[in-house]
């Protein structure tokens, strides 16, 4: 298996993007990332895309975004795996360049939320639960992360409070991030006081409905060596699956695909969690990155709450969880969101993230979720 | 809009619970399955769902997908059937208040909602209070 390496990245501002059809704000970001890496051709694309069907009506949008980003006949593919669909475009990026079928390959995701109302986006979402047996009942995206989180509190004694403080965090981190949706901080009192969604979760404990797209140009190290780039590697991947239905899991407060897709990329990259310099993880709700931290090790089964009130998970921490803002505060086009988490942690240790920079940071994580818990893809990322 | 056959194919599990169990490993499946996923048996035997259980998780869905519009707020949780069955489902006939993990439930047949104007009406199970 041939060393991979990272050379260039691409994203722009994300938000509600009126103006912008899926086909534009992909090719404006893929275009970044081919310009970052001083690179025009390439030898085969992924795009994660969880639901351009149902977000916009368009299927095939691979061959549709190879065109317009003019790279005809390039093969492309689209990933789907839910939420983790952009993590996923990357692991797949990554066989193909160390297997040497391909040296060059754009990995990507991209999603175009905002051309349906707010009902058809939470169905939307809603289809990466169990349609038949939890959609049926009127259980929604928020919903279940809800149950987890009461089970959590249940379980664990995590509180009202530190579910909160999983937000203030990640909002304090995207303050610093011009190309959050919002950049901004909030307080605790603003989250408990917000508007409800599920019980216990309130409307600032979820990430909100986004378009965007995030890119990475992905070629062998010893390419990249020749090319005079910053070597940032891929040292570990990762990926499992668990039940999508979270009443059939065994513990419904614990992530297994996150565990076992962790457990993979620390075995391929020979670290261990506290090797790990920073963590970008799927905060699609607070309670999530709550149970992310617990998963990846970080801290021990059912301590996830008390981390981040001791600021265990701060940008100043031990083990800083989502410097960028994370999913909650930057946003979350569902297909993006994995590439997203590659773009902040080769930012990180180029050393180009700005005042919300870890000093000295070496190596990083990626954590990406789909659905509840039914998929989750870990990649390992390092600076030589 | 989906085709009936989409809604009467499931009908045997939501309307009469029928679910099916591993003589191996003495599980119950439900929905049932074709194999039974710890020892790969395929010859699992058909058994219905007991009707009672208790609470391990809830919610209060505020916002709702489209289709269930009209109802909100509602509860939906966990619930784990004495069988060992755990069920994703609405819990009503009481007050959210009232509600707590470990209360006792029993299953019942409800209409769940409607698909769009005079289309398909949609049946289950709901949990209410034993």
């Amino acid at each position: 298996m041939r060393d991979v390496a990272v050379i260039g990245i691409g994203m722009t501002k994300w938000g509600e993007l009126w103006k912008q059809s899926l086909r534009d704000i992909y090719v404006e970001t893929a275009l970044l990332a081919l310009e970052d890496a001083g690179i025009d051709r390439l030898d085969s694309m992924y795009i994660g895309s969880m639901s351009s069907g149902l977000f916009v009506g368009q299927e095939h949008i691979a061959s549709l975004l190879a065109d317009y980003l003019g790279q005809l006949p390039v093969p492309a593919t689209r990933v789907e795996s839910a939420c983790a669909s952009g993590g996923l475009a990357l692991r797949l990026g990554f066989m193909e360049v160390a297997s040497g079928m391909s040296d060059i390959v754009l990995v990507s995701g991209v999603e175009k939320m905002t051309d349906v109302g707010g009902d058809e986006a939470t169905y939307a979402l809603g289809t990466a639960a169990d349609q038949e047996y939890e959609g049926y009942q009127g259980i929604t995206f928020p919903g279940l992360y809800a149950l987890i989180a009461r089970a959590h509190m249940q379980k664990f004694g995590t509180t009202r409070e530190q579910l909160a403080k999983v937000a203030v965090k990640n909002h304090h981190n995207g303050s610093k991030n011009p190309l959050a949706q919002y950049p901004f901080e909030i307080t605790v009192d603003a989250v408990i006081n917000s508007v409800k969604v599920a019980d216990p979760l309130n409307i600032l404990d979820c990430s909100p409905i986004t378009d965007g797209a995030a890119a990475a140009i992905i070629c062998p190290v010893d390419m990249a060596r020749k090319m005079g780039k910053p070597l940032i590697k891929v040292t570990g991947s990762g990926h499992a699956t668990d039940t999508i239905q979270i009443s059939q899991r065994k513990d419904m407060t614990w992530l297994e695909a996150t565990y076992q897709a962790a457990k993979q990329a620390y075995a391929m990259a020979d670290k261990k969690p506290k090797d790990i310099d920073l963590f970008e993880v799927h905060d699609c709700f607070t309670i999530a990155e709550i149970c992310v931290t617990e998963a990846l090790g970080i801290v021990d089964k059912g301590k996830g709450g008390e981390a981040v009130e001791a600021g265990l998970t701060a940008l100043d921490g031990i083990s800083p969880v989502n410097t960028s803002g994370g999913l909650k505060s930057t946003g979350h086009p569902v297909g993006a969101t994995g590439i997203a988490q590659v773009v902040e942690v080769t930012k990180q240790l180029r050393g180009e993230a700005g005042e919300r920079q870890v000093k000295d940071a070496r190596i990083g994580m990626t954590q990406n979720m789909g659905g509840s818990g039914g998929s989750s893809v870990v990649h390992i990322l390092e600076r030589e | 809009m989906s085709t009936p056959s989409r809604y009467w194919r499931e009908i045997p599990q939501r309307y009469r619970l029928e679910a099916n169990k591993c003589n191996r490993c003495e599980l119950i499946f439900f929905p049932p399955r074709l194999l039974c996923p710890e020892c790969k048996n395929r010859k699992l035997e058909k058994t219905k769902l007991t009707e009672k259980g208790k609470v391990i998780t809830y919610t209060i869905i505020r916002v709702p997908p489209a289709q269930f519009s009209d109802q909100a707020p509602y509860a939906v949780g966990v619930i784990e059937l004495e069988d060992g069955v755990k069920l994703t489902g609405q819990i009503v006939d009481c007050a959210f208040d009232d509600i707590k993990i470990g209360m006792i439930v029993k299953l019942e047949f409800r209409k769940l909602f409607e698909v769009g104007h005079a289309g398909i009406l949609c049946y289950g199970y709901k949990f209410v209070p034993n």
